[in-house]
């Protein structure tokens, strides 16, 4: 850690590097945009925008489960229900593909209002609040290792399975038609994401994580043509935009997660811009 | 009459007693079909009436029971068949960043497309899309092809690697009706000269009368098969499709 703390400080002659909660919030940016920005361009593809929205609000749930069955860290709790969660939701998409954003909202509100519930007896739902809109400042270095490692798994997986992917957001029959098991990699790419999200969602909180996974993608998406420049213009824009984000919130004392979305944000809408001119 | 083809006839697809269900529901049953190499079969049908159900068994991507068995001219089994398929349409919306290249090499290779695209690869591609006379779309965006242009482009990828088994899904929208004869010859001229089973799932009974050398007519089971002309007169057909002037 302290090499890179050292590093930090070379290359960044500013006031706030001198703190060391600045400091690992830049590293879990630097480690969690590539994450996000990758698994976000394949949920913008298949317009799972609303899906991840509905993984974010069940942290409630996973956290309750995790208290209820007695954990200290309800992480572990967390993780299982959120995999669960999105492999039947994707399991009920396959089922019935009239009214998909109606059954994910009716699994986004159950989620979200039943750890509500669980949380909120006897009165001690306050100390969850922070969870809300989540606070980067706290992480630590133990925590970064973990998304890392799963920073490098992602890596490998995309790197396994996403002319798969890509064939199935396509068309999933022609996918079929190439013997690729399509449910399977489905499955392994929500599971992903789920492990992703709530690894990462006591920092940027359950309100703003989808925006963190959407934004970017959405943006470069608008002005890229292919998919290479689509990996390479999202990975570099949610870097970016999160590390000026957090910098921002540090000058002005206002929520990272939150303000690195507006910056997302104004990233979207420069590339609509970009977008309608090269028309 | 039959009409006879460029292909020896003895490669042949067998379906039998097939069967899908959805829950309580059956939605096909008792289909028994046979396809043979060098021969265009056109595969036709109300709305509703399982066509798509029957592709995608064939494909793989619904269960099914009964059996799909592919042989070789010696009788000998395919054990695992290679099949091509050309969508009716794709779902993404025009502007997903997925140019023609990368979605053709996805098809293929294992490589990461977001790697980027080897020079051979590439050369290989341009091959593929010059025999359907497409190859100035490779760097193109797949939204951003006409109706006609991806059909040509789903086509030639269909036909790489070479399939035993070709199916394809009329396009309803897109293509007009010059660029759905263009598509009819083609693939008559892929019937001539490659050695495979073609099922062509169509609307357009004019063109099947000129261009396929049978017809299926289902309707949650196989109501009519055979040479077209033939399944035309049937009562079946006739209570599908109505009194159609077939002169035309």
């Amino acid at each position: 850690m302290e090499i890179i703390y050292n590093i930090f400080e070379t290359i960044l002659p500013f006031e706030f590097i001198q703190y060391e909660f600045m400091k690992n919030a830049l590293l879990a940016i630097i480690v969690v945009s590539p994450l996000f920005a990758i698994l976000g361009t394949m949920a913008v593809n298949n317009k799972m925008a609303f899906f991840s929205d509905a993984l974010g609000h069940s942290a409630f749930t996973g956290i309750a489960i995790g208290i209820l069955l007695g954990m200290r860290n309800p992480l572990i709790s967390m993780v299982a229900f959120g995999i669960f969660l999105s492999l039947v939701i994707t399991k009920v998409k396959s089922i019935n593909t009239a009214s998909t954003d109606t059954i994910i909202s009716v699994f986004s509100s159950l989620s979200m209002a039943l750890g509500i519930v669980i949380l909120s007896k006897n009165g001690g739902f306050a100390k969850y609040s922070s969870y809300l809109i989540g606070d980067i400042l706290t992480v630590t270095p133990k925590e970064i290792l973990l998304i890392f490692i799963v920073l490098i798994v992602t890596i490998v997986i995309w790197y396994k399975i996403y002319n798969h992917l890509l064939l199935i957001s396509i068309n999933t029959s022609l996918a079929a038609s190439r013997n690729i098991k399509t449910a399977l990699i489905e499955n392994i790419f929500v599971a992903l994401v789920a492990v992703a999200v709530m690894l990462t969602i006591k920092w940027i909180g359950i309100l703003t994580i989808n925006s963190m996974l959407i934004l970017p993608a959405a943006g470069a998406r608008n002005i890229s043509s292919n998919t290479r420049q689509y990996h390479i213009i999202t990975i570099i824009t949610s870097l970016v935009c999160g590390i000026l984000g957090l910098i921002i919130s540090y000058y002005i004392d206002t929520s990272a997660s939150a303000t690195m979305v507006l910056v997302s944000s104004v990233f979207f809408f420069i590339t609509l811009i970009l977008k309608k001119i090269s028309k | 009459m039959t009409k006879a083809h460029n292909s020896c006839g003895l490669c042949r697809i067998d379906i039998e007693n097939l069967k899908v269900t959805s829950g309580q529901d059956t939605l096909i049953e008792n289909i028994n079909l046979d396809f043979h190499c060098g021969q265009l079969t056109a595969l036709i049908g109300r709305n509703g009436a399982g066509k798509t159900t029957l592709i995608k068994a064939i494909l793989g991507e619904r269960e099914y029971s009964g059996n799909i068995i592919y042989k070789e001219h010696n009788n000998n089994e395919i054990k695992r068949p290679r099949i091509g398929y050309v969508p009716q349409h794709l779902i993404f919306d025009r502007n997903t960043p997925v140019s023609v290249i990368d979605f053709m090499t996805a098809t293929k290779s294992k490589r990461p497309v977001w790697f980027g695209h080897r020079k051979k690869e590439r050369e290989n591609i341009i091959k593929q899309l010059e025999s359907l006379e497409c190859s100035h779309v490779i760097d193109r965006k797949l939204g951003e092809l006409s109706g006609g242009e991806l059909q040509r482009v789903l086509l030639a990828t269909a036909l790489e690697p070479l399939p035993d088994f070709l199916i394809l899904d009329e396009p309803v929208s897109g293509v007009d009706i010059n660029g759905l004869d263009l598509f009819y010859k083609t693939v008559s001229k892929l019937r001539d000269n490659y050695h495979i089973a073609i099922l062509l799932v169509s609307h357009d009974l004019s063109l099947i009368k000129k261009y396929a050398d049978k017809a299926v007519l289902i309707d949650k089971t196989v109501v009519a098969s055979g040479d077209v002309e033939e399944v035309f007169k049937t009562d079946a057909f006739k209570q599908i499709f109505g009194f159609m002037d077939m002169e035309k």
